[in-house]
């Protein structure tokens, strides 16, 4: 039961691996070329995916589509942490030097590079770090 | 008629997408999530629910109902089998780069373009090498670290954040880049010369 109703999930997940690796997203080069304004390539993509979100959450919210379900849809409201700063800069130097945000990590294990498996498992353990210090931090 | 477009179809699929194909297609996974099961689109927590699933060691963090959240397991579950397929029935062609970054990089002893990942760079041999060692498990680290700090990545806050206009997720995105670009031309270059 769980497994059926989450199957729909593995299929977006699927389609968007297969949009990853087909346009090269998850290539270390192209990281390499966007961080030194070598390629439009990453810009185009990130760019055009926030566009097409945007509208896409606007018709959402415009016309209250709900969902196949029948629910409201509903969006977490963020408010402002001083991590956001901290965080995404840490992450920013991460994704330079492994060439890979976490999306990425998976769909490269998946093409057979399976060291890759590697800075998965550190992420995870970076990950695991953050929630055990996570007081001690600035926020 | 019937084959010419069997070929253009073809055609496409062996070839590199450009990014007015690609970047409309992530951007409806957006709204895709919303209307399947009311879920934001975000990846870094996928790695929390890890966490809270094998290692939560008492840590109030990853003290949730992390089964709640296993749709999310199944997406990323779901973006390696992506890579799979692709792999097998798509083959990725050899990658072709800005001349002034195969300059930069022969300068390092990297020549192989042929995958997506730079095998010179990223094999099980290297990891026991210092450079493999700060790249992968120095840079994994911080990728995991940095996401969940920053409550989120290039998907959760660049993504799904900018499209639902969350400013935090601005700052996070300007953050993002920052980082990215400092290192990529300051930092990144003393790592390769190792």
């Amino acid at each position: 039961m769980m497994a059926l109703r989450n199957i729909k999930f593995l299929i977006t997940g699927t389609l968007f691996g297969i949009v990853f690796v087909k346009s090269e997203v998850i290539s270390w080069f192209r990281i390499q070329e966007m961080f030194r304004l070598q390629s439009f390539h990453m810009y185009g993509i990130i760019g055009s995916a926030v566009v097409v979100g945007m509208i896409s959450v606007f018709i959402i919210r415009k016309f209250r589509i709900k969902t196949i379900e029948g629910e409201a849809v509903h969006i977490h409201t963020k408010t402002f942490n001083k991590g956001y700063v901290y965080g995404g800069l840490i992450f920013g130097v991460g994704w330079a030097i492994t060439g890979a945000c976490p999306g990425p990590l998976f769909a490269q294990i998946g093409t057979g590079a399976t060291v890759i498996v590697i800075p998965l498992l550190s992420a995870i353990f970076g990950t695991w770090v953050y929630g055990k210090f996570k007081g001690k931090l600035t926020h | 008629m019937y084959n010419t477009s069997c070929m253009v179809i073809l055609l496409f699929l062996e070839q590199p997408w450009p990014w007015y194909i690609a970047g409309p297609l992530v951007g409806l996974t957006v709204p895709a999530l919303l209307l399947l099961g009311n879920k934001s689109f975000g990846i870094s927590s996928s790695l929390r629910h890890i966490c809270a699933a094998c290692i939560p060691a008492k840590i109030p963090f990853f003290q949730y109902d992390w089964k709640k959240e296993i749709w999310n397991l199944f997406f990323v579950a779901g973006i390696l089998t992506g890579g799979f397929i692709t792999y097998c029935f798509m083959h990725p062609a050899p990658m072709v780069i800005n001349p002034a970054l195969a300059n930069e990089l022969s300068g390092y002893g990297i020549h192989d373009y042929d995958s997506l990942v730079p095998p010179e760079l990223f094999n099980w041999a290297a990891l026991f090498t210092l450079r493999g060692a700060l790249m992968m498990v120095g840079g994994g680290f911080l990728v995991g670290f940095g996401t969940r700090y920053a409550g989120g990545c290039t998907s959760g806050h660049t993504i799904m954040g900018l499209s639902a206009l969350q400013w935090p997720s601005l700052a996070a995105t300007i953050s993002f880049m920052i980082g990215g670009l400092v290192t990529a031309n300051c930092i990144l270059p003393y790592i390769l010369k190792l």
